[in-house]
C-alpha cells in the first residue's frame, strides 16, 4: 500500500513535469508567433475590451471589501499599541505591494483564465478552430496570441483600479471611524509610499497577466474531445493559474528582496 | 473500374496513405483520385478512416506515410503560407458546421474573406460578396443573425455559404447530411447538386447516407478497414454480390 501510494505520486509529480514542458513549449510558440504577420490588432483590442469590461465591476467590489475588511481587522491591534495613525501608510504598502496584486491575479485566473479555456475548449470541440485553421487562417495567431497579449496588458490596469478602490474603502473605515479627512489619509498614503514599492508589483503583474492568459489559451487549445473536456478544460486552467502566481509571486518577492538588499 | 474520367484531368491524387494512433492502424494504404467536376463519394462504417484521410487531405493531421498531391502541390512539402493559400482553393463543410459561435453570420462569412487579400484584394465593402453567397444558399434574410438562433439545416447552409466565399475549386463535405431530417437533408442534396451546376467545383462527400451517395456521386469508394475496399459508380456498387459491399445498401 505505502509503495502504491508512493508510485501514485511518482506519476503526478511526472505528469506535472510533462505539462510544464508542453506548457513552455506552447509559451515559446507564443513569442515565434508574436513576431508574425498579419497583426491581429483588432481582435486584440476586442478582448483587452471584453475582459477589462467585464471584470471591472468583480475587481471593483472585492477591492473594496478587501479595503474595509483589512482596515477593520487592522484598528483594534493598532489601537492597542497607539499607532493607529500608522493605518494609511500600513495599508497602502500591503496593498500595492502584495494584496492588490495577488487578489486581483486570483479573481482575474478564476474571471478570466476559465473564461478563455471554456471559450477555447468548446471552439477545439466543435471544430471552430480547424475551420478556421481549413479557410487559411492561423488560429494560434488569431485565438492565442491575442488573448495572452490581451491578459497581458490589461492585468496591470485591473490591478491599479483594484488598488485605487481598496484605498478608497480603507479611507471609508478611517473617516467614519477615525475622522480622517481624505486629503489627510491619501496624502499619508503617498507619503508612505515609494518608488522601490510600485515599480515591483507593476512589473509582476505583467507576469501574472501573461500567466492567466498562457494557461488559459493552453488548456483550452488542446482541450479533449467532449463536452466534459471543456469543463475539465475551464477548472483545470484556474487551478493552474492560481499555483502558479503564487510561484511567480514568490520569485518576484524573492528578487525583489535581493535587489534591496544590494 | 476506372479511376478516371475521359478528357477530366486529376486534382487531387493520394497514394499509400497511412495514419495509426497507437496500436490502431486508421489507414492502411489508402489510395484515391478526384477529377476535375467530378462528386466522389466515400462511404464506410463509423471507424474506417473516412474523417482522418480527410483531415489529412487539407492538412489538419499528418500521416504517417504516403503522399497527397493536391492542383499538382504535395501537401506534406510545402509552407504554412503556400498550405494556407491553398487552402483558400479547398472548401470544408464540417459535420457539425463550425460556425463561429461568436460572430453575426456575416462576420462568419466575412472572416476568410478579410483574410485573403491576395485572391481578393482589399475589400472596403464586403456585402455583395456576402449577400452573394447567403443568396445562393436561401438564407439572405439570415445575414444579422447568430449562430444560436439558428436551426440544424440552417447551419448546414450557412456554413457552406462560407465554404463558397472563398470561390473554392474543390469542396470537401463531411458528412453533410447528418443530424438532419430527410426532408433538410434532401434540401442539402439539392443545395449541393446546384452549387456544383453554378461553380463547376469538385467535391469529396463523406457519408453513411446512401440517398446521398445516389443523388450526388459520380463515383465512390467504399472504405474498409483504413483501404479502398471497392470503387465504381453507384449503379455498379450496389448490384456488387459482394457482401461486404451489399452492407453498405441494405
Amino acid at each position: 500500500m505505502p509503495m502504491n501510494a508512493v508510485f501514485n505520486i511518482i506519476e503526478l509529480f511526472k505528469s506535472f513535469l510533462l505539462e510544464i514542458g508542453e506548457l513552455s513549449f506552447f509559451a515559446a510558440r507564443f513569442f515565434r508567433e508574436s513576431f508574425k504577420r498579419p497583426v491581429e490588432f483588432k481582435e486584440f483590442l476586442r478582448q483587452c475590451y471584453n475582459m477589462g469590461n467585464r471584470s471591472l465591476l468583480l475587481v471593483a467590489v472585492t477591492g473594496f471589501i478587501i479595503g474595509l475588511v483589512f482596515t477593520l481587522q487592522s484598528r483594534p491591534t493598532l489601537q492597542e499599541f497607539g499607532a493607529v495613525s500608522w493605518m494609511p501608510s500600513m495599508v497602502s504598502i500591503s496593498i500595492i505591494r502584495e494584496i492588490g496584486p495577488i487578489i486581483t491575479a486570483l479573481i482575474c485566473a478564476g474571471r478570466i483564465g476559465s473564461g478563455i479555456g471554456a471559450e477555447l475548449g468548446s471552439m477545439r470541440v466543435t471544430e471552430q478552430i480547424d475551420a478556421m485553421e481549413v479557410s487559411g487562417t492561423n488560429p494560434f495567431k488569431y485565438l492565442v496570441v491575442t488573448r495572452i497579449m490581451a491578459t497581458t496588458f490589461m492585468l496591470p490596469i485591473l490591478v491599479f483600479f483594484g488598488d485605487a478602490i481598496a484605498l478608497f474603502g480603507s479611507y471609508l473605515v478611517e473617516n467614519i471611524k477615525g475622522n480622517v479627512s481624505f486629503l489627510l489619509y491619501f496624502n499619508q498614503v503617498f507619503d508612505a509610499l515609494e518608488f522601490g514599492d510600485l515599480m515591483p508589483a507593476t512589473i509582476k503583474t505583467f507576469f501574472f497577466g501573461f500567466a492567466i492568459g498562457l494557461v488559459g489559451c493552453f488548456k483550452g487549445y488542446y482541450c479533449k474531445k467532449g463536452t466534459a473536456g471543456v469543463g475539465v478544460a475551464a477548472n483545470s486552467a484556474v487551478v493552474f493559474t492560481s499555483m502558479l502566481l503564487f510561484i511567480i509571486d514568490f520569485i518576484a518577492v524573492f528578487v525583489t528582496d535581493i535587489f534591496y538588499d544590494l | 473500374m476506372s479511376t478516371t474520367m475521359p478528357n477530366k484531368k486529376p486534382i487531387i491524387e493520394i497514394k499509400d496513405l497511412r495514419k495509426s494512433y497507437g496500436d490502431n492502424h486508421v489507414l492502411n494504404g489508402f489510395n484515391m483520385v478526384l477529377n476535375e467536376g467530378e462528386n466522389l463519394v466515400i462511404m464506410g462504417k463509423s471507424g474506417s478512416g473516412k474523417s482522418v484521410m480527410i483531415k489529412c487531405l487539407i492538412g489538419l493531421e499528418r500521416p504517417d506515410s504516403g503522399t497527397i498531391i493536391v492542383m499538382g502541390e504535395t501537401i506534406g512539402e510545402l509552407s504554412r503560407t503556400t498550405l494556407d493559400e491553398l487552402r483558400t482553393e479547398i472548401g470544408f463543410l464540417f459535420q457539425g458546421s463550425a460556425l463561429y459561435d461568436s460572430m453575426t453570420v456575416r462576420e462568419n462569412l466575412e472572416f476568410p474573406l478579410r483574410r485573403h487579400t491576395k485572391k481578393f484584394g482589399i475589400l472596403k465593402d464586403t456585402t455583395p460578396l456576402v449577400m452573394e453567397a447567403l443568396e445562393s444558399v436561401g438564407l439572405a434574410h439570415a445575414v444579422n443573425l447568430m449562430p444560436a438562433e439558428l436551426s440544424g439545416g440552417m447551419k448546414r447552409r450557412i456554413a457552406l455559404a462560407r465554404t463558397l466565399i472563398l470561390q473554392p475549386k474543390i469542396i470537401l463535405y463531411d458528412e453533410p447530411t447528418t443530424g438532419l431530417d430527410p426532408i433538410t437533408a434532401k434540401e442539402i442534396l439539392i443545395l449541393m447538386k446546384s452549387i456544383q451546376d453554378k461553380y463547376n467545383t469538385s467535391a469529396i462527400i463523406i457519408t453513411h447516407d446512401v440517398d446521398c451517395a445516389r443523388v450526388i456521386s459520380n463515383r465512390m469508394i467504399l472504405l474498409v478497414d483504413g483501404i479502398n475496399y471497392a470503387e465504381g459508380t453507384f449503379e455498379e456498387l450496389s448490384k456488387s454480390t459482394d457482401p461486404q459491399v451489399q452492407a453498405f445498401f441494405k
